[in-house]
C-alpha cells in the first residue's frame, strides 16, 4: 500500500505535477475540468481512468490528441464505470495469481461520467459496480444538464430550470419534476463512502477524495460542476457560482460512510438565500416574473427542508 | 503529424502520450516531461482567446488560487511560486482574475492585443478600504 499524499495547504498542493493537460476543448471556465485536476492530483499513485460519453470525453480525447497523462479508456455512454470494474477485477485476479509485473504499484481507479451517464443512463451499470463492491471511485460531474448534446434536461435538472427539451416560456416554466438524490440512492448500496463535493471547497474535496482511496470498496462522489453554458452565466463567474451553490446550501457538502453515518462537512457562516443563487443563471431568468414568483419561495422551502433533513440525520446517525 | 480523415482511423485507437517510458508521472513536472505530440500539452488554443490575462508579479502573494481554480493548467507554478501564465493554454475565462485576493490583483485583463508592459506599468492602485 503507498502512502497518501500528504496536502496541508494549497502550495504545497500547487507542487503537485499535473496528469490532465491544458489545450483541451471544454469551454472557458469549464468546472469539469478544475474537479478533474482537483481529483487526479489528492494522489501520487498510477490511474487507471474511464470517461463515460459526455463534455468531458468528447474534448478531452479529440483525435489525434488526448489531454490524460494517464490510462484512460473511453468506451460506451452507459458503461464508463463498468470498464474501470473491469480493470480493477483483472488487477485483482493478476494480482492473486503473482502475475502482475510491478506489483507493489497500487493503481487507483476511477471513472468520470457527467450526470446524464450517471443519473440516467448508466444508472443500472454504476448501481451493479456499487452492488459487486468493485475497488473504484465514480465521480460525477452534476451539471444537471446533457450539456454535450444540446442542453436536454437529465433527471438531475432541477425544477424550474429552462432546458431545451422543457422550455420556459408561455405556457411552461421549464423543468416541472425535482431533482434525483442520486448519493442517497448510492449510499443506499451501503458503499464504504459516498460524497457530494463542490471544487470551490477544494480542501474538503481533497479530504473526502483522499479518504475515498484509502477505503476498500466502491466510491461514489457528486461534484457541482457549473455549466458556463446551460447555466448562461459568464465564464469568468464559474467558482463564484459554487460558491453560491456551496453557501446556498442547493448543494450541501457532506459524506455518508458505510451508508449511514451522515457528516454535514461544510456550514456555510452567512446562508445566501436561493433567490441569489437562481439569479446569477440565465436558466432560472424567468422565474423572477411576476406568475411564476411562487417557484422562487418553493425553491427555498425545499432546500431548507433538505438542510433541516440532512442535520437531523446527521444527529440521529442513521 | 500525419491527420486521418474519419474512416480512416482504426477501431480502438490508441494514443500515447509521452515518447519513452516514464516511470513516475506524478514525481516528474510538466517540463521534465517527453510529451509525445498525441498530447494536447503540445496543441494550442491561444486563438480562442479574446481578452488575455496579464501577471504583475509585484503584487502577488502566491497563494496558488489561480493555479487550483484555472480550468485549463494554464497558469504555471514552480517550487510554490506562480511565474506566470502559459498563454498556448489559456483560453481567456478570467476566472483567474475573479480569485485573485490581493489588493490591487495582481493579475487583470486586457484585449488580445494590448502590449503587456505599457499594461503594467499603468496597473491600478490599491482600493481604499470602504
Amino acid at each position: 500500500m503507498s502512502e497518501m499524499k500528504k496536502i496541508k495547504n494549497l502550495k504545497e498542493f500547487s507542487t503537485s505535477a499535473d496528469r490532465f493537460e491544458g489545450a483541451n476543448l471544454l469551454c472557458p471556465g469549464c468546472a469539469h475540468s478544475i474537479i478533474v485536476r482537483e481529483v487526479l492530483n489528492a494522489t501520487n499513485d498510477d490511474l487507471v481512468l474511464s470517461a463515460s460519453t459526455g463534455c468531458l470525453e468528447v474534448c478531452t480525447a479529440v483525435y489525434p490528441y488526448t489531454s490524460w497523462d494517464a490510462s484512460w479508456i473511453h468506451i460506451g455512454f452507459e458503461n464508463g464505470s463498468t470498464a474501470v470494474a473491469g480493470a480493477e477485477a483483472m488487477y485483482k485476479a493478476l494480482k492473486n495469481k503473482g502475475r502482475l509485473k510491478q506489483p507493489d504499484r497500487n493503481p487507483k481507479f476511477v471513472s468520470f461520467a457527467g450526470d446524464g451517464a450517471s443519473y440516467d443512463i448508466g444508472f443500472q451499470w454504476i448501481s451493479g459496480c456499487m452492488e459487486r463492491g468493485h475497488n473504484m471511485m465514480h465521480v460525477v460531474l452534476d451539471n444537471e444538464v446533457y450539456a454535450n448534446t444540446g442542453g436536454q434536461r437529465s433527471s438531475s435538472t432541477p425544477i424550474g430550470s429552462s432546458t431545451t427539451t422543457a422550455p420556459a416560456g408561455r405556457v411552461s416554466y421549464g423543468e416541472k419534476k425535482n431533482k434525483k438524490d442520486m448519493v442517497s440512492i448510492m449510499a443506499s448500496h451501503h458503499i464504504p463512502y459516498s460524497a457530494q463535493v463542490s471544487p470551490n471547497k477544494w480542501k474538503d474535496m481533497v479530504k473526502k477524495i483522499q479518504h475515498g482511496f484509502s477505503v476498500d470498496g466502491p466510491v461514489f462522489i457528486n461534484a457541482v460542476s457549473p455549466c458556463t453554458t446551460e447555466w448562461k452565466f459568464d465564464p469568468k463567474d464559474t467558482m463564484l457560482l459554487a460558491d453560491l451553490s456551496t453557501d446556498s446550501l442547493v448543494f450541501p457538502l457532506y459524506e455518508i460512510i458505510d451508508g449511514r453515518e451522515l457528516n454535514i462537512t461544510y456550514r456555510p457562516k452567512n446562508v445566501v438565500p436561493v433567490e441569489e443563487y437562481l439569479a446569477a443563471q440565465g436558466r432560472f431568468k424567468h422565474l423572477f416574473k411576476d406568475e411564476y414568483k411562487h417557484l422562487i419561495k418553493e425553491w427555498q422551502d425545499r432546500v431548507d427542508d433538505n438542510w433541516s433533513y440532512l442535520q437531523r440525520r446527521e444527529e440521529a446517525r442513521v | 503529424m500525419i491527420k486521418k480523415g474519419w474512416d480512416e482511423f482504426e477501431i480502438g485507437a490508441m494514443l500515447r502520450t509521452f515518447d519513452g517510458s516514464i516511470n513516475d508521472i506524478a514525481g516528474t513536472s510538466q517540463d521534465d516531461r517527453s510529451y509525445s505530440e498525441n498530447s494536447s500539452y503540445t496543441a494550442s488554443v491561444a486563438d480562442w482567446r479574446l481578452i488575455k490575462p496579464v501577471f504583475n508579479k509585484d503584487y502577488c502573494i502566491d497563494c496558488q488560487f489561480c493555479w487550483i481554480y484555472c480550468p485549463d493548467v494554464s497558469i504555471i507554478s514552480r517550487d510554490k511560486k506562480m511565474i506566470g501564465v502559459d498563454m498556448d493554454h489559456c483560453k481567456g475565462c478570467g476566472i483567474c482574475v475573479e480569485v485573485c485576493p490581493t489588493n490591487p490583483k495582481s493579475l487583470l485583463m486586457f484585449p488580445e492585443q494590448a502590449e503587456e508592459e505599457a499594461e503594467i506599468a499603468s496597473w491600478p492602485a490599491k482600493d481604499e478600504e470602504k
